[in-house]
């Protein structure tokens, strides 16, 4: 882990070891909130946030936290996190918080962040803890928006709240519906292993 | 709340919004365990068993405890605190009562408590059930829902060990098909839509 340069830790959760197309981490947000472009970003944000600041306290505590102990204390260390988000996101974006609900809080069950602080944070420095929050988080947005751009130009002609097509445009409504998730979510990462197999093929 | 209502209200947890098809809770245990129809049976059992007490615990706790005292935005540090150590409680108890139940759910107890799925259903019981108020209702709640991940898990299961033997295309062998399949699973049980509507 010593020889990782900065650039490798920043940018491996973008691509290569994308959280939620190959880590398969936090699949249950990215298939709840991608209807719209917005709620993608929002979630995204939000998820970003707490794991960044998880991994720089965990990080801090490591020499602290008894590794039997290790699992509660870094669980209450992401739920503090959310409940942070949570109040921040009722009292200032309340229409971006009530179209997020419940998923905010369940950030805390995200097994992307406790993923990240078991196998990262707790054995690595501070600063590079938080590069590999940052990396995975904006990872874990990158798929979350590109997913939910996805649905919501096919199943409501919008991007954003845009639209796009004129009037003859007939929106595929399953896509903005729970069908649509498992299945925008199984064709991205179909696409993911077909570029990673032709990129190790060439 | 009458007979009907309450029927309609179990028929709709398992069915219409069903816990992984409908509200994505729970969907790693649900890619995870599905690849024989025994585990899933055994992780659904665990997930039944362990949901219905977390709601149990957690609603009384949000009730009688964190709202009478204006400790509401505690409430995710302490669900999950409650729902981690429900399932250490469960692991203990069950080692030394229940010996037979324990070696069937052993590996997938402690695999629950990161499973959204509990916590997710320990917040809807609260706001789901909330013109009734009723305790036995959001029991009620929560053994339903777990009945509708347990349902959904051993028929995907199901859907998995015939796919095993089929040429799937290069690109989506695993988990890419497998959520096509689910995804195909959710237009079934969007069907269920029209019930009680």
């Amino acid at each position: 882990m010593a020889t990782e340069s900065v650039g490798t830790i920043l940018t491996r959760g973008l691509w290569d070891e994308n959280p939620v197309m190959k880590l398969l981490l936090g699949l249950c947000p990215a298939l709840a909130v991608t209807s719209t472009a917005l709620d993608g970003l929002g979630m995204g944000a939000c998820t970003t946030f707490v794991l960044v600041m998880s991994n720089i306290v965990i990080a801090t505590l490591r020499g602290f936290i008894p590794s039997r102990m290790r699992l509660p204390c870094f669980i209450v260390v992401i739920a503090s996190f959310v409940t942070i988000v949570d109040l921040v996101m009722q009292g200032f974006f309340f229409s971006l918080s009530k179209s997020l609900g419940m998923f905010i809080p369940l950030i805390v069950v995200n097994c992307l962040i406790l993923g990240r602080a078991e196998a990262f944070a707790s054995k690595n420095v501070i600063w590079k803890s938080a590069i590999d929050g940052l990396g995975m988080g904006v990872g874990f947005t990158l798929a979350l928006v590109g997913m939910a751009i996805v649905r919501e130009v096919l199943g409501n002609g919008t991007v954003f709240g845009v639209t796009l097509f004129g009037e003859a445009f007939q929106p595929l409504i399953v896509m903005i519906l729970p069908p649509g998730a498992f299945l925008t979510m199984g064709y991205m990462i179909a696409f993911k292993m077909w570029v990673d197999r032709r990129r190790a093929a060439s | 709340m009458s007979f009907s209502q309450i029927l309609l209200m179990v028929l709709g947890a398992i069915l219409v919004n069903n816990v992984v098809l409908a509200r994505f809770l729970g969907i790693c245990p649900y890619l995870g365990v599905s690849n024989k129809t025994e585990t899933a049976i055994g992780m659904g059992g665990a997930v039944v068993f362990v949901m219905t007490l977390a709601v149990a615990v957690t609603w009384p706790l949000q009730r009688f405890v964190l709202e009478p005292l204006g400790l509401g935005y505690l409430q995710t540090i302490a669900f999950i605190l409650i729902i981690a150590s429900l399932v250490q409680l469960v692991e203990i108890v069950m080692k030394k009562v229940a010996k037979g139940l324990f070696d069937a759910l052993g590996i997938y107890l402690p695999l629950i408590t990161t499973n959204c799925a509990i916590f997710g259903v320990a917040l809807l019981a609260l706001t789901e059930t909330l013109p009734s108020q009723n305790y036995l209702i959001a029991l009620l709640y929560g053994f339903a829902s777990a009945l509708g991940f347990m349902l959904a898990l051993v028929i995907f299961a199901g859907l998995r060990e015939h796919l095993e033997l089929y040429d799937v295309p290069e690109d989506f062998k695993g988990v890419p098909i497998a959520l096509i399949t689910a995804g195909i699973l959710a237009m079934g049980f969007m069907g269920f839509a029209g019930l009680g509507g």
